[in-house]
């Protein structure tokens, strides 16, 4: 499959996510935020960052470049996009997905690995998981504080839309300890923690992270 | 601002410190942005909906934050002294 990688100005985990991307068996496209075009891709990843120096607030500014006009349009049709990090702060703000990311509860940036739980295994990101399954990888915030109102979170809660949850203690404030939401038709998946960090045993705290990228394959080709 | 509802680690830190500095009194605290938009001519109904519309589209997101629009007139242009006769 031909995976799209969008690099906006401030954009940081983009070469690890195309990385992740082949480690996965998959070919990787970069795509440009300025460009009107996703070059054929099957799938976008929209990487983690600080995409325009997070100014104004986290996504708002990328969510306007042109690259998004063509990723709405994608994502409505049922392409699979996955928002990291900065990315969900982007899909959020673009009203791809419920809620918003604020600043940490606490404060401080946050940077270590995390536990999480796998809960919704029905996305194309995360077809290759066992529902349930607990998975290790790095987390790296200061506005990963997942919010919505209550009636947001009971229906996205309700709806199994909960993607992944934080374990062993909530690192940011986050409602419900969630960590990654999907949208109503499942395609679209943001995630605070960054998968991407971890496909490979030399760098970071395992392979955990390498089933976002493997379930693409699985999902789509089935 | 941010809606009530909606944590504000940041006015949490100012109300943390007030208290530091000697200042008493104040039970709770929520920051916000101020963005001043300057426009050209007269401020009709419609250039007032569309700054509104700036408001709910970039400036601010409404999951989180409300806003209000409030127009205030410029201070009539501070003269400007000319250089040349200034230093006749």
């Amino acid at each position: 499959m031909k995976v799209g990688v969008v690099t906006f100005p401030g954009s940081l985990d983009d070469v690890d996510a195309q990385r992740a991307v082949r480690v996965a068996g998959h070919e990787a496209l970069a795509l440009w935020h300025g460009d009107h075009d996703l070059r054929g891709v099957d799938a976008v990843i929209l990487p983690g960052g600080f995409s325009y120096g997070d100014y104004l607030r986290c996504g708002a500014i990328s969510r306007f470049s042109p690259v998004m006009t063509e990723v709405v349009e994608a994502a409505g049709r049922g392409m699979p996009v996955l928002g990291i990090c900065n990315g969900f702060q982007i899909l959020c703000e673009s009203h791809l997905l419920p809620g918003a990311l604020i600043r940490n509860d606490h404060r401080r940036f946050v940077c270590r690995d995390q536990r999480l739980r796998i809960e919704d295994t029905d996305t194309p990101w995360t077809a290759a998981y066992a529902p349930g399954a607990e998975i290790t990888v790095p987390l790296k915030n200061g506005e990963g504080g997942f919010v919505a109102d209550a009636e947001t979170l009971d229906r996205i809660e309700g709806e199994g839309r909960v993607v992944a949850r934080y374990l062993d203690g909530n690192p940011n404030g986050s409602l419900r300890d969630i960590a990654g939401v999907t949208n109503e038709r499942g395609n679209v998946v943001g995630l605070m923690p960054h998968p991407e960090h971890a496909v490979e045993d030399l760098t970071g705290p395992g392979t955990d992270g390498l089933g976002f990228f493997v379930s693409l394959a699985e999902r789509v080709l089935a | 601002m941010p809606k009530p509802e909606i944590l504000d680690p940041q006015g949490k830190a100012v109300l943390g410190a007030l208290p530091r500095l000697g200042f008493s009194g104040v039970t709770d605290v929520r920051q916000g942005k101020r963005f001043e938009l300057e426009v050209d001519g007269e401020i009709t109904a419609e250039v007032l909906e569309q700054v509104r519309q700036m408001a709910a589209t970039l400036l601010s997101n409404p999951v989180i934050e409300d806003f209000t629009v409030a127009i205030e007139t410029v201070p009539a242009a501070v003269s400007v002294v000319d250089p040349a006769e200034s230093r006749s």
